[in-house]
């Protein structure tokens, strides 16, 4: 019945281009969890959105059926290729992720409450500055490049024995300075267009810009297989692209900039449950 | 299409140098949001600005508008009001005003200023990511600005 609707309303968008609703379906993984795409907003969007909504409702049928199942989520190819080098030794300590962590269903948890502050450290800490953290103090390895292949595929890995969580990132305390950061960043119009995030995100999701239909724009499924470049992408690469696509100069993948936005939007999606690695168009 | 992720916005900032008669971007005169005086002193051409509203790599204005006018066009946005009816509903110069920079008519407004070249955060070189350098033009010249006025001004239907 879901499905039948979820049909109607996109034959409907063919026609007229006028209205493109998010897809009324439920997103059940593996036939067995049901994954949480929309949700009450949380206290840092309350007062724009009633609802956060996962990008999954925005993609056509066929994509997001490809998620839905892990033999068909090209994505999970990935995550397989990750949890070989989760149980492999590495650098001058000759440890593997595993010898610390165990096995990596053991990290389950962990996506969800990340970018996180770390005291010792006291900063800030993505996913990926964790994961190069280990790799340096503790196993006497080489950091991975910030965005690069072996990064992207660690990171789907702990996304996806995540999967069904709820996003929990924590705003206050410490970590307040960077979220604000992160917030103005949202908001500001950059480049020759004039575009900030919410402009597209905030105010005109639900509707067509060109081709595309526009999200939330949402990282609750991040890393994501793009059907369009045919590998995962990082919360930080999507990012980079939507600034540089206002004709603006945009910033790195580990900037500073991308860092506090990732907190930010983060926690615009608190409550959202994690998909990664998800599939989208 | 594989350089940019999205795409939707691929504006062609055009590269001619700009025509010595144009008025320069910094001293078009704004009254209340329309610009009474023609930008480059020559007339517009409708069918010009026509494949301009509608080409990905011009003005791009399907983007954000659908116009009835363009159905051979596809994919077209729905961010700003339908085009249909807008030479009916706005005059000339407030066409202008509008294509020229539209911040100036509604305030805060999500649309481009097809005709600024200043005043931007972190403006960039077209679609590299990198920073914009001394050659960065208006999204239109002065001429083409007029020639999408010329088109509109023909939408009087809806
Ligand atoms: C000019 C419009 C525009 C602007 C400005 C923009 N984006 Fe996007 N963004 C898009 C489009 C189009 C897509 C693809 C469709 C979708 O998922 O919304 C997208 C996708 C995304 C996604 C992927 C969502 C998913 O579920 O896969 C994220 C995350 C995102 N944008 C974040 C941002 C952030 C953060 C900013 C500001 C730094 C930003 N965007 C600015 C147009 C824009
Ligand atoms: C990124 C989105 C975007 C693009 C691109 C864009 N517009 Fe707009 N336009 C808008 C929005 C939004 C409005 C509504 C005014 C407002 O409230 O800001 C608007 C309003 C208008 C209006 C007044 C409509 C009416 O009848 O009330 C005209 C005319 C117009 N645009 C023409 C154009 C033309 C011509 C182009 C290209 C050269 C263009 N627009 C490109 C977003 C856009």
């Amino acid at each position: 019945m879901k499905r039948l609707t979820a049909t109607l309303t996109i034959g409907l968008v063919a026609a007229t281009l006028a209205t493109a609703d998010p897809v009324d379906d439920t997103l059940v993984l593996n036939g067995e969890t049901e994954i949480v795409t929309r949700t009450e907003a949380p206290e840092a969007v309350a007062d724009v959105f009633d609802e956060v909504i996962s990008g999954w409702h925005f993609r056509g049928d066929e994509t997001r059926e490809m998620q839905a199942d892990d033999f068909d989520n090209p994505g999970m190819i990935f995550v397989e290729q990750a949890e070989d080098v989760w149980n492999t030794a590495e650098g001058s300590v000759g440890k593997s992720c595993a010898d610390c962590h165990g096995a990596s269903e053991e990290m389950a948890g962990v996506r969800p409450v990340y970018p996180k502050w770390n005291e010792e450290a006291g900063e800030v800490r993505t996913l990926e500055m964790q994961i190069n953290d280990c790799r340096e103090t503790r196993m006497g390895a080489e950091k991975w490049k910030y965005s690069g292949g072996d990064m992207i595929n660690m990171t789907a890995l702990l996304a996806s024995v995540s999967r069904g969580m709820p996003v929990n990132v924590a705003i206050d305390g410490p970590a307040q300075s960077t979220w604000e950061q992160g917030e103005e960043l949202y908001y500001t119009r950059f480049g020759q267009f004039e575009l900030s995030c919410a402009n597209c995100h905030e105010d005109n999701n639900g509707n067509m810009i060109r081709a595309d239909h526009l999200s939330q724009g949402q990282i609750n499924g991040f890393p994501v297989y793009r059907l369009k470049n045919t590998k995962l992408n990082s919360a930080h690469g999507r990012f980079k692209g939507c600034v540089r696509d206002t004709r603006a100069e945009t910033f790195a993948p580990g900037s500073p900039e991308f860092i506090a936005l990732e907190l930010y939007v983060g926690s615009r999606g608190n409550g959202l449950g994690v998909e990664g690695p998800s599939v989208r168009n | 299409m594989e350089r940019s992720l999205l795409v939707i916005m691929a504006f062609a900032a055009s590269t001619v140098a700009a025509n010595a008669a144009d008025v320069a971007p910094a001293d078009v005169a704004f009254v209340d949001g329309s610009v009474e005086a023609s930008l480059s002193g020559v007339p517009g051409d409708p069918e010009n600005g026509r494949k301009i509203v509608g080409d990905k790599a011009l003005g791009n204005c399907v983007a954000c508008h659908q116009a009835s006018d363009l159905s051979d066009v596809p994919f077209q946005g729905n961010i700003g009001p339908m085009l249909d009816g807008a030479g009916e509903r706005w005059s000339e110069a407030d066409l202008r005003g509008i294509v020229t920079n539209a911040k100036m008519m509604f305030e805060g407004s999500m649309m481009p200023s097809f005709y600024k070249v200043d005043g931007f955060i972190r403006p960039g070189k077209a679609f590299t990511g990198k920073a914009a350098d001394d050659t960065l033009a208006p999204l239109l010249d002065a001429q083409q600005i007029e020639d999408v006025v010329a088109y509109l001004v023909t939408l009087k239907d809806y």
